[in-house]
């Protein structure tokens, strides 16, 4: 292990590290936390609850989103659900099973005692939001309803119809909204955060754009967490939303909190396939509708043309079912896009493109229509009445997914089956965190999709809602205390022109010493000002020819090509280079419209598109690092019999975490080795 | 999907940089595919003024599957365009006609702000929320879930008004700019559910004190709102805001 990691997991148990340790580490007195200023960044799942909880403590929160609203966060579009270890379905569900589900599914690759932890928190989740008012949907009886998703063998996902990231983010913003009013959290919309400051070692502020009037500001606090998302818009076409991107992490990381596992990216199985040149972003079709779809493509090649409702059962190749009989379509995301993938480079994919699969529903429609005929005591329903009670119960399901996929596609898919595709999703790799979710900046913690800790090389569905929400309202506003109580005698002035001098003076002891302080005036926080400012007018000044977007286009095909679904060795080392040479072009050429001084959603992107290049070459590079497949990480190298993935547990059984050097182009490997004391570690099967 | 294309002319309201008083502009859109979104037509008539070295049109957007609220234009005279039920983002160019000439402008309100081109400061929603849009309770504690059993109905009911997005179609249809429909479908998910009935009456008084003080108009039933929503929001939400308003004024609550 690196000496420079320390993943600071407390000793005992695995079942009882997290309560002991709650019960035992370090805390502020209430009368304390009025005195100390947090700076959150982000108002998603994890942003939102951690600022309203904390503020709920009593401490002072600043609270940072580029949005324009809190409630807008990505967060809003997670349809499917979020995963619990409730057991109401008494189907043999619990805390360890959830635990190893989340730790097989992620291919050994994540940290066991953090896992653990969130299987133990997921309980207490749906507690909170249900007081919250959170719709979650419901059995006739009136108690919480549940369905399944991928990689697992029980019913533990609690939903709200196709819409659960939107009424989750809802409870959460309901929440922060009840502190802004309050007073404790004090919440900055359309402000971007540009830039991470450090004083002596320690996260102490941030510099921000004010997206309205392009204003740079300096915050300055004990403690900045960030909970900025994934960046799985570095591929440019991904089901992210637009805006989503790495800035906020990737500036961390230049200031010295290591990124990990930069090449874990979850490649969703069933998307809406891409249809055209202009395409911008692409639509989930939420991995709930595996529950009762049915994927399939022809068994001939010749038939993939043609109408799929012509084509004889015996003609179709449900290739999920047939592979996998133990777990069949409900198989985990990265081993049904392989095979999504497979099917498709043997020819055998539909739609114009040939880059499809179809999703039937109709043997769905059949079996609930059945039996509603039976419940209703309808003997003998014709087929008609069958496919019309079938479809109601379908529509109550998946109605508003349905719905989303007829206005895209314009086709009906009660009638004919969807074509689905896999797309760029989540991205397990992130700013690399210890127990405590501390960066490896001291004072600087990240949570949600944003650090890397809970899902290895995979994510089972359902589980980053649950994790976003985990470390906002159960994890942080504990493990803060760690960093935070060793700062009650650390004053701060937060207001951005105190005399420096005076506040120097203010603070120096009879023997004449300085005592820290806090203060936006410190001369770190001046030069990281400066810095952005600089930044800024360099690329407003490039005045090259080509768009920041035809920029992100290509370096998403690079990324796509090379470093998604599969990758090799050859083709990576073509990629990085590939990268850097558009970067260097990115840098002559690019044209930037107007003014820093004015609403500019071009100078916002291109300097999330210029991190993104860098990042790029980062993800590029661990992949070349990882001489194994695992997970979302498959390296055509290391597979056997069939296409699976082949570890390598030997060399590989470790969290790369890399440190940033002054060359752009060069980065220190730093090794978190990974152990697994509660769980055998084994080769994945779902067959 | 058929692969047809259309030739277009898009008649947008831009405001602010070169327009400081704001004016509409005419852009041609040659060979658009019928497969396009609305908003993927916006970016590459964007594209082509960025190429002459022009300001793009500003519009907002961001998760494009009709969740987040965030895009909002009015699209010939309908906030969100023809379509019913339908977010700007899903709307597509199928919807258009051949050598069809498309007027699109910002939501327009006294509450809504033009910041540039299309883009509104819709920050008065948000605190209407502030104002009351929560269910008083601290992180740690809940209850079991399961402890308190909601009927599937009125679950439903719940969520159907909590569906809301937030976007600001209502406001933008109402003749009056009222934010009737946005505020009653808060107001009427919480008091729905049994977790939010206890402060009711205290959070639609709050909640609708905020929404006049952020100066939007009166309801006078013409629905507009309702037909524009594109999550379908009921107006029925609106009588119930009304019926638990009542009911606060009156004090009902204060009963044994
Ligand atoms: C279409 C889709 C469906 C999904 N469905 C599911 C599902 O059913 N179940 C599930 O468990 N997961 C699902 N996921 C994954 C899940 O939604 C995300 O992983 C999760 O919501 C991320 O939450 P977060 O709080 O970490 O970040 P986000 O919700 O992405 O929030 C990031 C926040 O940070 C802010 N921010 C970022 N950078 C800056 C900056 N520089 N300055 C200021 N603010 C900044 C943003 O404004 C935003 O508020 C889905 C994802 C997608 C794309
Ligand atoms: S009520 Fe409808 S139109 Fe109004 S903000 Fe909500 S979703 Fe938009
Ligand atoms: S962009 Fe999110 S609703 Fe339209």
């Amino acid at each position: 292990m690196s000496d420079k990691l320390k993943s600071n997991v407390p000793e005992g148990d695995l079942a009882e590290k997290w309560m002991n340790y709650r019960g035992t580490m370090p805390l502020v007195a209430p009368g304390n936390k009025r005195n100390i200023e947090i700076i959150v960044v982000g108002t998603g799942l994890a942003g939102a609850s951690a600022a309203s909880t904390l503020g709920e403590l009593g401490y002072k929160v600043k609270c940072f989103t580029f949005h324009d609203s809190p409630r807008r966060a990505h967060s809003v579009a997670a349809q499917g659900g979020i995963n619990a270890a409730k057991n109401y379905q008494n189907d043999g569900d619990s805390v360890y099973r959830l635990f190893y589900d989340t730790i097989k599914g992620g291919d050994y690759r994540s940290r066991e005692a953090n896992v653990h932890r969130l299987a133990e928190v997921s309980r207490d989740i749906i507690d909170q939001c249900a007081a919250q008012g959170v719709p979650f949907g419901r059995e006739y009886g009136g108690l919480l309803a549940n369905r399944s998703f991928g990689g697992v063998q029980v019913s533990r996902t609690f939903y709200s119809r196709g819409q659960t990231g939107q009424q989750l983010l809802i409870g959460a913003y309901s929440s922060l909204s009840r502190q802004i009013a309050r007073g404790s959290v004090t919440m900055y919309n359309r402000h971007e955060m540009l830039d991470l400051v450090k004083v002596d070692g320690k996260a102490r502020g941030i510099i921000t754009r004010n997206l309205l009037t392009g204003k740079i500001d300096r915050h300055a606090a004990h403690c900045v967490v960030l909970a900025t998302g994934g960046y799985g818009n570095v591929f440019y076409l991904s089901t992210n939303a637009m805006n989503s991107n790495v800035s906020a992490g990737w500036r961390a990381h230049k200031k010295g909190a290591f990124f990990a596992n930069p090449c874990y990216t979850q490649i969703h199985p069933t998307c809406i396939p891409v249809s055209g040149e202009y395409q911008s972003k692409l639509t989930l079709m939420s991995e709930s509708l595996r529950n009762d779809g049915r994927v399939w493509v022809p068994k001939k090649k010749e038939d993939c043309k043609k109408d799929p409702l012509s084509i004889a059962e015996e003609d179709r190749d449900y290739y999920l079912e047939r592979i996998y009989p133990a777990f069949g379509n409900l198989v985990p995301r990265d081993v049904a896009s392989r095979a999504a993938k497979y099917v498709t480079d043997d020819g055998r994919g539909v739609g114009a493109t040939g880059l499809a699969v179809y999703l039937d529903f109709a043997s769905a429609i059949e079996r609930y229509g059945k039996s509603e005929a039976n419940m209703k005591g309808i003997s003998n329903p014709t087929k008609a009445q069958i496919v019309e009670l079938g479809e109601a119960i379908v529509k109550e399901k998946y109605g508003n997914l349905f719905h989303m996929y007829e206005k895209i596609t314009d086709e009906n898919p009660y009638k004919t089956p969807m074509k689905i595709f896999p797309a760029v999703h989540y991205t397990m790799g992130g700013i690399w965190v210890d127990y405590n979710l501390q960066t490896t900046i001291p004072g600087c913690f990240a949570l949600g999709e944003a650090n890397f800790s809970d899902h290895g090389a995979n994510r089972l569905g359902a589980s980053a809602l649950m994790q976003g929400l985990a470390d906002g309202y159960f994890v942080i506003p504990y493990t803060i205390g760690t960093f935070l109580s060793k700062e009650i005698r650390t004053p701060i002035y937060s207001a951005e022109h105190t005399d420096l001098e005076k506040l120097k003076k203010e603070n120096t002891d009879e023997e004449g010493n300085i005592k820290e302080f806090i203060t936006p005036n410190a001369p770190e926080f001046i030069e990281a000002e400066n810095a952005v400012k600089e930044r800024i007018k360099t690329f407003l000044n490039v005045n090259g020819s080509q768009s920041i977007e035809s920029f992100h286009r290509r370096l998403g095909r690079i990324m796509w090509d090379y470093c998604g679904m599969s990758r090799n060795a050859e083709g990576l080392a073509k990629a990085r280079k590939m990268i850097q040479e558009l970067r260097a072009e990115y840098h002559k050429d690019v044209f930037v419209p107007g003014s820093n001084e004015e609403y500019n959603p071009e100078l916002e992107k291109a300097l999330r598109v210029a991190d993104f290049m860098e990042l790029g070459e980062l993800m590029v590079c661990d992949a070349l690092n990882r001489n194994e497949s695992c997970g979302g990480h498959f390296r055509e190298e290391y597979q056997e019999g069939g296409g699976e993935a082949l570890r390598n547990d030997e060399e590989y059984m470790y969290a790369a975490a890399w440190e940033f050097t002054q060359d752009n182009s060069d980065w220190n490997l730093h090794k978190e080795q990974l152990e697994y004391k509660d769980i055998e570690v084994k080769t994945r099967s779902y067959k | 999907m058929a692969g047809k294309t259309i030739n277009i002319k898009v008649k947008v309201w831009r405001q602010g940089g070169k327009y400081p008083k704001g004016q509409f502009e005419t852009y041609d859109l040659k060979d658009v595919g019928t497969d396009m979104s609305f908003l993927e037509m916006f970016d590459v008539l964007n594209e082509q003024l960025v190429s002459k070295k022009e300001m793009p049109v500003a519009f907002e957007h961001d998760c494009r599957e009709g969740i987040c609220g965030t895009c909002s234009m009015v699209i010939d005279g309908q906030p969100h365009g023809p379509m019913k039920g339908t977010t700007t983002c899903q709307l597509h160019m199928r919807s258009f006609k051949d050598g069809a000439t498309i007027t699109v402008e910002p939501f327009r309100a006294k509450s809504f702000p033009v910041i540039r081109d299309l883009v509104v400061d819709r920050s008065s929603f948000d605190a209407i929320i502030q104002a009351g849009g929560y269910i008083s309770v601290n992180t740690g504690q809940a209850q079991d879930a399961n402890a308190i059993p909601i009927e599937k109905d009125t679950s439903e009911k719940a969520f159907d008004a909590a569906t809301c997005i937030g976007c600001g179609a209502c406001v933008a249809a109402c003749p009056n700019s009222a934010a009737m429909l946005f505020t009653s479908a808060k107001v009427s998910h919480l008091a729905t559910m049994p977790q939010g009935k206890v402060e009711s009456q205290k959070r639609v008084q709050a909640m609708v004190n905020q929404m006049d003080k952020e100066g939007f108009g009166m309801c006078s039933n013409i629905k507009a709102c309702e037909a524009e929503c594109p999550k379908e929001i009921s107006t029925d939400n609106i009588a119930l805001m009304n019926r638990e308003y009542l009911a606060s004024v009156l004090g009902s609550d204060k009963e044994g």
